[in-house]
């Protein structure tokens, strides 16, 4: 119901670049202001496609993202700065797109995307942008979309290579274009495609097909211009090459073919061929590390946030980042007990996993809660303030 | 002699060559001969049964060959191939 849509002075003054261009005017303004968009992930991706929906007055901007910002995220994550490091992301997120326009309605969930809330958490909004990082979110997304009828604005990178495409669009026509398991009916053999995490990206990179993405998001919702629907968009940073290729729907899409099989959503996991059980890791609670400091036990601390969130406030720990944890493997003893923290229990669990995995330890404790749980339950910890 | 268009991901298994010319008149032919010239790229091309994978994508001049005629698909001198790859990263 866009055409009961008003503006304040102030957002009249905001939007008037887009209103005096006469393709757009105040209709297409009306639009955005009325749309209800998703966007999964803040990361590479999910920087621009926030900024420029938020600048452009999205009315209702959601944002899901469970992950807290490091500092080897602000090289493409714009979206953040130096004051961010530590934070969680849709905490971070929300208070930077307030900072850019106060005029839309910004909800955010900090939890992980999974077969079980999907739906709910999808039902709700008009568009669907998938900036997220790995195959089975992707093909999550895209199921989740075919069965709720929503348009997923989609985009990935790696390195020097984007794409960019609108799946699942309904058409003036009332015809549906193809979705993502029309061009991947599989994903690729597991460990075959490496993630940025571990083959790099140009920091740049998600800045321009982000970017893309969300003027896809904002043409969809307004109407204007060509949507790239049943059109994949490839680009090559390094040789500046572009190509547009034509996707059709195929008849053994086992979602929205000539015999859909798939009717629910299932293990994405299982389906991508990565599921893993993952160990429980040991755990101490503050009020036991303080017994044991009080005690005098001999054990080693390890704090692995980043520097400049130690000298904020910090518990006396050998401060070792995260990134750095594998390196430092042999300045932690195997004999003791050795308790490793961060902020909430997130970045040490981590740090953890890949000191069992990789070098086998057995003696590692995660800070249940973090600083702030010992900060809270224990004491004030040296250097706070 | 038409021409392959190799995507980032592959690109360490051809040397860091971005085109490759072929001399195969079919797509079929044009697999084989790149995964002859570079062997590391079958397990990216080609699936266990030997067809070429589904996790992968085959456009002729923009045309994915599913909808033309997959392996038979005819190449002309001026044919461009481009691979497009799953990629996930965001």
């Amino acid at each position: 119901m866009y055409q009961f849509i008003q503006f304040s002075k102030e957002e009249l003054t905001r939007y008037n670049r887009h209103i005096i261009i006469p393709e757009f005017g105040l209709v297409a303004q009306q639009k955005l202001k009325a749309a209800k968009v998703l966007v999964i992930g803040s990361g590479g991706l999910g920087s621009p496609l926030l900024l420029y929906l938020a600048a452009a007055g999205v009315g209702t901007l959601g944002l899901i993202d469970y992950d807290v910002v490091e500092d080897s995220n602000l090289h493409r994550q714009v979206l953040f700065g130096i004051d961010s490091i530590g934070l969680s992301k849709v905490d971070a997120a929300r208070e930077r797109l307030l900072n850019l326009n106060p005029h839309i309605n910004i909800h955010v969930y900090e939890t992980q995307l999974t077969s079980k809330n999907a739906l709910t958490l999808l039902k709700d909004y008009d568009v669907i942008a998938d900036g997220t990082d790995n195959f089975p979110t992707r093909y999550l997304i895209n199921d989740a979309c075919v069965l709720l009828g929503k348009t997923n604005v989609y985009a990935s990178i790696f390195q020097f290579e984007g794409q960019v495409t609108v799946f699942n669009y309904l058409n003036s026509q009332g015809e549906r274009g193809p979705n993502y398991r029309d061009l991947f009916s599989v994903p690729p053999p597991p460990g075959l495609v490496p993630s940025c995490a571990e083959g790099g990206v140009l920091g740049v990179l998600p800045g321009i097909i982000g970017s893309m993405q969300a003027l896809e998001v904002i043409k969809v919702i307004t109407g204007i211009g060509e949507i790239l629907n049943g059109r994949l968009f490839s680009f090559d940073a390094l040789t500046f090459e572009s190509r547009t290729f034509n996707l059709k729907r195929n008849p053994t899409n086992p979602l929205n073919g000539t015999n859909p099989t798939l009717t629910e959503l299932i293990d994405y996991e299982e389906f991508c061929g990565i599921k893993v059980v993952e160990k429980s890791i040991k755990e101490i609670t503050a009020r036991d590390l303080y017994d044991w400091q009080v005690r005098g036990e001999d054990f080693q601390l390890i704090d692995v946030r980043e520097p400049l969130e130690y000298e904020e406030v910090n518990i006396g720990a050998q401060l070792v980042p995260l990134s750095g944890i594998l390196d430092f493997a042999d300045s932690i003893s195997r004999e003791k007990k050795v308790v490793i923290h961060c902020k909430v229990g997130g970045r040490s669990a981590k740090a953890i996993r890949q000191l069992e995995d990789r070098w086998g330890f057995q003696n590692l404790y995660n800070l249940k809660g973090g600083i702030l749980a010992y900060i809270s339950q224990v004491q004030m910890p040296l250097g706070s303030h | 002699m038409a021409t392959v268009i190799i995507p980032t991901p592959l690109r360490k298994f051809t040397n860091s060559a971005t085109r490759i010319t072929i001399l195969a008149t079919t797509i079929s032919e044009a697999i084989r001969e790149l995964t002859e010239s570079f062997p590391d790229l079958k397990k990216h091309l080609i699936d266990s049964d030997g067809e070429i994978a589904a996790f992968i994508n085959i456009f002729v001049d923009n045309e994915d060959i599913r909808y033309l005629d997959v392996g038979k698909t005819e190449l002309k001198d001026s044919t461009v191939i481009s691979i497009v790859p799953a990629i996930a990263g965001g």
